[in-house]
């Protein structure tokens, strides 16, 4: 682990704000901060957001539980509840589908000159937020601790120390799934 | 001896995994070319401009590549920051800076900014990169434009910008509340979650995509 590295504050404020340069520049040329084509993803005739996303979980995964496996990197697990992951993950598809663009995308969509997203979504994702934030206290004692799974990955889940195979099946999965998509013309 | 010979066997089905996993990549990465051809044989024909050739001006990048670059980039991310990329703490925080700003520091004792602060950190810096790279690709590809109605709407629901930006903060508020009520968006569960394998973050996708589906279908 770069542990040095990882506490030195302002360089990491760089880093971030290269990486971040980077994304926003992969997400624009994939062409996902455009309206028309996240719609056109949940209007299921294009695709290109679903092949964005499991090529990047496909190849990511590879790296990140290789480097962990080296001892140079360490998982990050966000633990979940029923209430908090499935309610809120619906919440948010609902609100992703009125509006069109994703947190991610949106912010791209605000570099490439798409005024909605800029006076629209961000404005309505700090409403959101901010309303969130008041009403946090009431749903930490109740809902979100409605069906806790904590912090589990899919091995955990199987019981198994070895994530490898879980990997592999995984890839595999995604891989198939490209093949289906490109075989059906979309 | 036993246990060795297991490690063993486990060590080199593990790199035959990872070979697999990059051969793949590779196949991936052939299958944009591929892609790429079609392009060379369409400006053969005369059909697409010099623009589109350039790796830097043309508009689109295969989406497989995109997603491979942002596989990859997520691999720096955790390496040199022991960080997920994840986008809408961003919003989360940035939220408590407006809140204070007008309300004063009293804003920091809600529970939900004690956990998190209200100031600029890496995640917030990754947003602010992440426009100034989206701008960078869209003046670079020529695609840079103020526009309020995108051209979907445009074609169903004609020119009404006021009727588009009032949907699109509707859209806002519940993405907002949702992305904070399931602790993660399309960035921190659709992509940083799921590749860590994570349960919560394979459900939450899914119902993003559930969700969104159905509110995509209601509306057009």
């Amino acid at each position: 682990m770069l542990e040095k590295l990882h506490s030195r504050k302002w360089l990491q404020l760089v880093l971030g704000t290269l990486i971040g340069f980077c994304f926003g520049f992969l997400l624009q040329r994939g062409g996902v901060t455009r309206y028309d084509f996240i719609m056109g993803q949940l209007l299921l005739y294009d695709w290109t957001v679903a092949k964005i996303i499991l090529s990047a979980i496909a190849t990511g995964m590879i790296g990140v539980y290789y480097m962990r496996s080296k001892g140079l990197a360490r998982l990050h697990i966000k633990a979940g509840s029923v209430g908090a992951t499935v309610v809120g993950g619906l919440i948010f598809g609902i609100g992703f589908g009125i509006l069109g663009y994703c947190p991610g995308t949106m912010a791209g969509a605000v570099g490439q000159g798409s005024l909605d997203a800029l006076f629209g979504g961000v404005v309505g994702m700090l409403i959101g937020a901010g309303f969130y934030a008041r009403i946090y206290p009431f749903l930490s004692e109740t809902i979100l601790k409605t069906g806790d799974f904590g912090e589990l990955t899919i091995p955990g889940l199987l019981g198994r120390r070895d994530p490898w195979p879980v990997i592999g099946y995984v890839c595999l999965g995604i891989i198939v799934f490209f093949i289906v998509l490109e075989a059906a013309g979309l | 001896m036993g246990d060795e010979q297991e490690k063993k066997s486990r060590q080199v089905r593990k790199n035959w995994i990872i070979i697999i996993g990059f051969l793949l990549m590779a196949a991936l990465l052939v299958g944009a070319t591929f892609g790429e051809n079609a392009v060379v044989a369409q400006k053969v024909n005369g059909s697409l401009p010099e623009q589109q050739l350039n790796i830097w001006t043309m508009q689109r990048w295969s989406p497989y590549v995109v997603g491979i670059l942002i596989g990859m980039l997520s691999w720096v991310s955790f390496l040199l920051s022991d960080k997920p990329l994840g986008v809408s703490t961003a919003y989360a925080r940035t939220a408590g800076m407006v809140e204070e700003y007008f309300k004063g520091p009293s804003v920091r004792e809600r529970p939900y900014y004690k956990q998190y602060v209200p100031k600029i950190g890496w995640e917030w810096m990754l947003v602010a990169g992440l426009v100034v790279g989206a701008f960078t690709s869209a003046i670079l590809s020529g695609e840079f434009r103020l526009e309020v109605v995108p051209a979907l709407w445009n074609e169903t629901f004609g020119h009404t910008p006021f009727k588009r930006l009032l949907v699109a903060l509707i859209g806002g508020i519940f993405m907002g509340l949702g992305a904070r009520w399931a602790d993660g968006c399309t960035s921190g569960h659709g992509i940083s979650g799921t590749l860590q394998l994570v349960v919560s973050s394979w459900i939450a996708l899914f119902c993003f995509f559930i969700g969104g589906v159905i509110a995509a279908f209601i509306i057009y």
